[in-house]
């Protein structure tokens, strides 16, 4: 029986008068990696950045329902939102490494929460690189610019660096669509990898890559959650007919 | 762009389906014809067309591949490309048991026949039809003429059943007819094998149509 990590009832959240998102009900299992997919503008990429209050930024962003991480009502007004953010990791469609060395950008978060001791940041260092499949290819550089790495080396290095946290979930948003197609088997291979120990939800319009590497996907289509399956049954027998005509190209 | 291209190659993979499945619904009808006329150059004439049939079930099944090779298909796309090359290859079978029944007509030899014909030939219009309703089903995603098909392999089987025992009792009660009745032993399997591979179309198109596997071989 899968745990549940993630949760949403009668989800709604508008920008001013626009309703974004409608009605959301998904519930996401812990260790799994669910997909969310959908055309621009659907709703995905907003979902997403609900689950660790990204869309707090955004001043005109309302949101109603319920969203639960575990125990935790995300959008309760106690909910600490830094503490959220520390247990919600996110990595974003282009590499945003810091201006500063591998190192430092990896140390960044656990030295803000308040970690000194250097054998630990450096035993996290590691550990995290490991992690992102990245340590073989930095160990000998780990005092140079972050900004001299290639792109998918940059992309590995922001998981790292998201890793670092120890976070329980992994946002991701299109997290290879600007990465050669090595790289980006390179970030899959590390993603299969990773949700042994992390939730992770991946929103990437790649079908294909949806369709490789995640347990579960979700459609999305104008701020609707059309349909919600195992990937399998998604990509091959879907049951909803907007569904199969989006995967199948025949959309609009 | 992507489904405008997906459509037409898809037809096209379709519109070869068809032909191979007309030429197997020539191959049946002029293979029992030359048993019953006891015409061994037609025997040979369908025998020598088994080999187009073959090429072009290789050409179908290239085609699939290249189909998933280059277009990555998803859903209906990918079940019709599947169902499409499962059909092929049981087409080919089918083939194959017209072409067993060829030899045997030419190892009988033109010799005259132990009595007139009449559930071979029953048999024979029934896999004849099994086939056309099984492309048929395929080309309009027909599940009811799919499901309706596979059940006249009951009949083509309960014929096999009435044929054998028929001939065993012919072969106990006179040892010169061994030879005869043996070949049209074969030739009664060869038609039943032929039935079991009409209804796995069946089951080829339940699966197309509805993503769901069904045994209707049963």
């Amino acid at each position: 029986m899968i745990k549940t990590k993630i949760s949403a009832e009668n989800l709604n959240l508008f920008y001013g008068d626009f309703h974004a998102l409608k009605d959301i009900h998904i519930s996401m299992g812990e260790r799994q990696v669910t997909a969310l997919i959908g055309p621009s503008g659907c709703g995905k990429s907003t979902f997403l950045r609900c689950l660790n209050r990204m869309n707090d930024i955004i001043p005109t962003c309302r949101v109603q329902g319920k969203l639960m991480f575990e125990d935790t009502e995300i959008y309760h007004p106690d909910t600490d939102v830094v503490a959220l953010r520390k247990r919600v990791g996110m990595v974003f469609q282009a590499p945003n490494p810091f201006p500063k060395s591998v190192y430092e950008n990896v140390a960044y978060a656990p030295k803000l929460h308040g970690l000194k001791d250097k054998a630990r940041l450096d035993e996290i260092v590691e550990t995290s690189l490991r992690q992102a499949a990245l340590w073989d290819e930095v160990k000998d550089r780990l005092h140079k610019p972050a900004l001299g790495l290639s792109g998918g080396q940059q992309q590995r290095l922001c998981i790292a660096r998201a890793l670092a946290i120890q976070p329980e979930v992994l946002l991701m948003d299109e997290p290879t669509s600007a990465l050669d197609p090595i790289s980006t088997l390179k970030i899959e291979e590390l993603i299969r990898e990773l949700k042994q120990y992390y939730t992770i939800v991946i929103v990437t319009h790649n079908m294909q890559q949806a369709a490789r590497i995640s347990d579960k996907t979700a459609f999305f289509l104008v701020g609707d959650l059309v349909e919600f399956d195992d990937t399998e049954v998604i990509f091959t027998n879907p049951k909803d007919q907007r569904t199969e005509d989006y995967i199948t190209g025949r959309f609009g | 762009m992507h489904c405008i291209e997906m459509d037409h190659l898809l037809k096209n993979l379709q519109h070869d389906l068809l032909r191979m499945g007309a030429m197997v619904e020539e191959a049946i009808y002029n293979g029992v014809q030359s048993l019953v006329k006891r015409d061994a150059d037609l025997a040979s004439a369908v025998l020598d067309g088994d080999e187009k049939i073959n090429q072009l079930q290789l050409e179908i099944e290239d085609r699939c591949i290249k189909l998933i090779a280059t277009q990555q298909p998803m859903a209906k796309d990918l079940r019709k490309i599947s169902a499409t090359w499962r059909i092929s290859v049981d087409l080919e079978r089918m083939a194959d048991n017209v072409g067993d029944i060829c030899k045997a007509v030419i190892r009988l030899n033109g010799q005259a026949y132990l009595k007139p014909f009449e559930h071979i030939p029953q048999m024979a219009d029934l896999c004849q039809k099994m086939v056309k309703d099984g492309l048929d089903a395929y080309i309009n995603e027909d599940v009811a003429l799919a499901v309706q098909m596979s059940e006249m392999d009951h009949q083509v089987d309960t014929l096999y059943r009435e044929i054998f025992k028929d001939l065993m009792e012919m072969m106990s009660a006179n040892s010169n007819v061994v030879n005869q009745g043996n070949q049209l032993i074969f030739i009664a399997r060869f038609l039943e094998r032929f039935g079991d591979h009409a209804t796995n179309i069946a089951e080829s198109v339940v699966y197309l149509v509805t993503g769901q596997r069904k045994d209707l071989n049963k």
